[in-house]
């Protein structure tokens, strides 16, 4: 192992520390308890230990449940965080058995430490949309309208996956646009656009169609530049392989991706 | 018992209302249980002890005086004008506090200058004002020092000069030498004795020292329970009693005079022998406890202070008799019943008193 | 060792009942452990190598600047207010005084990022004060300098006048009342009186404020957004850093701490020993 890898392992420590931390404070249950030692295809039994992206949290909680209604016996805990901390967490040993990025990039820095078992698949996509307020009082139609003078406009820092999807759109569209803040995550950009103190924002159609009536959505077409792939993959050292394995299932089934679906995400 | 005010440093206890100049207060102050209630009137030049066991109410009447704390009814004029409305910054009044409430941070000069300063003179007038007041008391090396750099009679004269500065027609001194030990205490009383026959407005100093009482007042306002009790002269109060705390309070007999190395010469009557040796005016005071009467004259005896003197009257204290005698000099002496029945002593019955110089104490005017 | 020597502790004369106890001694040095060892992970695992580049970062610096400037103004403003908050709380009697001392602690419990959405609720270009400063004078407070001051007042200023009281409390007010019978009026009386005495607690209170309002993250990145040069203090610069390079996060974690400490040290120096 090379100075330079260990020097990143470390770092990921921290990270994974926190979202140890997280795990605990959250309430979840000890992930592994009640493992089954058979092998793939057994009955599905026992724990099954999800780490998901924020976003997910809604669609999942509901998948999680109806998982539990069709496999008596189990129980999903989730551990909702950012995919770049999950993704540490999971390579540091942290005991999950199902990851779901909001990225390919954070899935990749699974994959490439060989901790998934498998190749993942893309079960949603997420793109963006103009949040405004509701009936769009400044008429905003497209990317080009955001640079409106006097128009205060919030992006996702670009650290941030929704940052990052829409320096790329806006680049795409070649628009030179200065917000007037770069936001921590998609829930405080959406907030500055549900308060009116900002009167735009980018975030993704799947936040827009949460946040219900408090914004109204404008689709555009330079989002299409900056769509977001979801991969969901079991890991490599799950303490329940049977129960990833109907999990991922479920996801991908006809009835996960009516759920989400309903929730705003796109069919990959 | 006597003590003897024989040379008044002025007219005490001019009658209230025969001129508007001066204080004339009736406090009433009401604080849960506690009633303050007390009338109080003094002519500029006069100044009044309010005398009193703690919890008396002297501290609230003084407060009261002060515009610190308010009045349930009654009046207080000062030289005429009613001050039951001013606010205690515009009154006219100085305050010595008990523990004289010097600024920390500022210098013994600034400190004097506060007053004149928020009485908008400038800075410059101010501090010359300060520096005047320093020199009269003799602080000038001090005027620089912080309050910590002080002793405690130095604090207590820069105190006083703090509360003269703004010129007040009513100075309030509350225990002004409470603060002080005992050593420091006959100088700073003298000090202040010649400070306040020299002030020119009402000074009104509460204590529960009887001895600072009657050195520095002209008049004495006896106060318990939140009520007057007794008021009048040094002597008047001492002579006659009326409550078991003021007969407590005045155990002593007192006299003014001149000293003359180990002999005081009182200004009226005889010499006194004293240990200590001193020269100028002076007071001398004894207990009546250290008095011993003969029916005949002592020989022999160590005492040198022997006086004639007459029975003026007896009274019992618990299984004591004091008894006031007049004569060559007019005292109290405390006896036991069996000594007084030996003696035959009643009133107008001739007597020779005794005091030996070790029992008494004098010391400077 | 014979047992016929004196013991040996006899040789070193100690004043009696000066010795620390351990029931003391060693809570203490675990609350020191507690506190100190974070920081020492912080710089064993600090990215040594890389960290002349992220520092050379002007980014780094504008957020520096940024952070010392809000930090400072914060405190200024909370001192301008809260010491005579403080003074109201101390030294009158009003009827609900004891609610509103408890009120004036909100923030300290009220999770930052609460405040954030509360002053966004007040002073925000929609808010119930906010709208009528952007109509009556064209002024908005979100997302600009102004708005990070605030942001961090909210939240430091409570530490400054829970300070400032207690230092109050224990003065003694008979000062005022001696400068008041000198005719000072009671403002007067503050200042010239009251408010040296207390200085001491005041420095205390101001670098209590000051240090928190310099760490202060979720009221400030909810009510003043993040924008490089403008709003974004050191430690939005760190947990935005934190997403995708921890090692970036740690290199600027270092230099807050270190100026912060350089600047309390000389604080300590300068103002609570005077005392």
């Amino acid at each position: 192992m090379t100075r330079r890898t260990r020097r990143s392992r470390a770092s990921h420590r921290l990270a994974a520390v926190t979202a140890l931390a997280v795990l605990a404070l959250s309430g979840c249950s000890s992930p592994g308890s009640g493992s089954p030692s058979g092998a793939e295809g057994d009955a599905v039994t026992g724990t099954v230990t999800v780490f998901a992206a924020a976003s997910l949290e809604q669609t999942f909680t509901e998948l999680g449940e109806r998982f539990e209604e069709e496999h008596p016996g189990t129980e999903v805990a989730f551990n909702f965080s950012g995919s770049d901390s999950l993704a540490a967490g999971i390579n540091n040993g942290a005991p999950a058995d199902v990851f779901a990025a909001a990225s390919a990039k954070t899935m990749k820095l699974v994959t490439d430490e060989g901790r998934t078992a498998g190749r993942p698949d893309t079960f949603v996509r997420n793109r963006l949309q103009i949040a405004t307020a509701p009936g769009n009082p400044h008429g905003i139609r497209s990317l080009k309208d955001l640079t409106a003078p006097g128009l205060k406009v919030v992006l996702c820092d670009r650290t941030v996956p929704c940052g990052a999807a829409a320096r790329t759109a806006l680049a795409a569209g070649g628009v030179g646009l200065t917000p007037v803040s770069y936001e921590q995550d998609v829930r405080s950009a959406l907030t500055k656009v549900e308060l009116k103190e900002a009167d735009a924002a980018l975030v993704y159609g799947t936040d827009v169609r949460a946040a219900g009536d408090k914004v109204e959505g404008v689709h555009f077409p330079e989002s299409a530049e900056a769509v977001n792939d979801y991969p969901i993959a079991r890991l490599a050292d799950a303490p329940n392989p049977s129960a990833a394995k109907a999990f991922v299932e479920l996801v991908t089934s006809a009835e996960g991706r009516r759920v989400l679906g309903e929730a705003g995400f796109l069919q990959p | 018992m006597t003590i003897m005010p024989e040379e008044p440093a002025k007219t005490p206890g001019t009658p209230p209302g025969s001129a508007a100049e001066g204080l004339d207060a009736h406090l009433v102050v009401d604080r849960g249980t506690f009633r303050l209630d007390i009338e109080l009137t003094a002519a500029p030049g006069d100044v009044v002890a309010l005398l009193g066991p703690n919890g008396a109410g002297k501290t609230t009447a003084l407060r009261a005086l002060a515009g610190l704390a308010p009045l349930t009814s009654g009046r207080l004029r000062l030289d005429g004008t009613d001050l039951r409305r001013t606010p205690p910054e515009s009154r006219p009044v100085g305050v010595v506090f008990q523990d004289y409430l010097l600024f920390p941070h500022l210098t013994a000069l600034d400190n004097v200058a506060f007053g004149p300063r928020c009485r908008g003179e400038g800075k410059a007038a101010a501090r010359a004002r300060a520096a005047e007041w320093l020199e009269r008391m003799a602080l000038t090396e001090h005027a620089g020092a912080k309050p910590r750099h002080l002793s405690g009679g130095q604090a207590q004269r820069v105190a006083l000069a703090r509360a003269l500065a703004t010129h007040p027609r009513l100075l309030l001194l509350d225990e002004p030498l409470a603060a002080l030990d005992a050593r420091t205490r006959l100088d700073v009383r003298a000090q202040l004795r010649r400070h306040l026959a020299a002030f020119e407005a009402v000074a009104v100093l509460v204590t529960h020292d009887p001895l600072d009482a009657m050195v520095l007042a002209d008049r004495l306002v006896v106060v318990e329970h939140g009520r007057v009790v007794q008021e009048g002269t040094p002597s008047d109060i001492a002579r006659h009693p009326r409550t078991e705390y003021i007969a407590q309070l005045v155990g002593l007999n007192l006299y003014r005079g001149r000293a003359e190395g180990h002999t005081v010469r009182l200004d009226a009557g005889p010499a006194v022998s004293t240990t200590e040796h001193l020269r100028g005016p002076a007071f001398v005071a004894f207990p009546p406890g250290a008095v011993t009467l003969h029916r005949d004259r002592p020989t022999g005896s160590s005492a040198r202070n022997v006086w004639h003197c007459a029975v003026a009257g007896l009274e019992t204290h618990g299984d004591q008799i004091r008894a006031e005698l007049t004569g060559e000099l007019s005292l109290a002496a405390d006896l036991t019943t069996v000594a007084a029945a030996e003696l035959d002593l009643h009133p107008g019955a001739p007597v020779w008193a005794a005091v030996k110089a070790a029992q008494t104490h004098a010391y400077p005017a | 060792m014979t047992t016929g020597r004196e013991p040996p502790r006899t040789a070193r004369p100690r004043p009696p009942g000066r010795g620390v106890p351990l029931a003391l001694l060693v809570p203490a040095l675990l609350g020191l452990a507690f506190l100190l060892v974070p920081l020492l992970a912080l710089l064993l695992r600090a990215p040594w190598r890389s960290l002349p580049e992220q520092l050379t970062s002007p980014a780094v610096w504008e957020a520096l600047r940024l952070s010392l400037l809000c930090a400072t103004m914060a405190t200024a403003l909370s001192l301008v207010v809260g010491v005579p908050l403080a003074w109201l709380l101390a030294r009158t009697d009003f009827p609900g005084r004891g609610l509103v001392r408890a009120l004036v602690t909100l923030p300290l419990v009220l999770p930052p990022v609460v405040g954030g959405v509360a002053l966004l609720l007040a002073l925000g270009r929609n808010g119930v004060v906010g709208q009528w400063l952007d109509a009556w004078f064209g002024i908005t407070l979100p997302f600009t300098t102004a708005g990070v001051v605030l942001a961090e007042t909210f939240v430091a200023m409570p530490f400054l006048v829970i300070s400032v009281e207690g230092t109050l409390r224990a003065a003694d007010p008979r000062y005022e009342e001696a400068a008041t019978t000198l005719g000072a009026s009671r403002f007067t009386a503050f200042r010239r009186v009251t408010l040296p005495l207390i200085a001491p607690g005041i420095a205390a209170g101001a670098v209590l404020a000051w240090a928190r309002a310099l760490g202060e993250f979720g009221a400030t990145i909810t009510f003043a957004g993040n924008f490089p040069g403008r709003t974004q203090t050191m430690p939005l610069a760190v947990y935005l850093a934190l997403q995708n390079d921890p090692a970036a996060a740690i290199a600027l974690s270092l230099v807050l701490l270190a100026v912060s400490i350089a600047v309390l040290a000389g604080l300590r120096d300068r103002w609570m020993r005077t005392v």
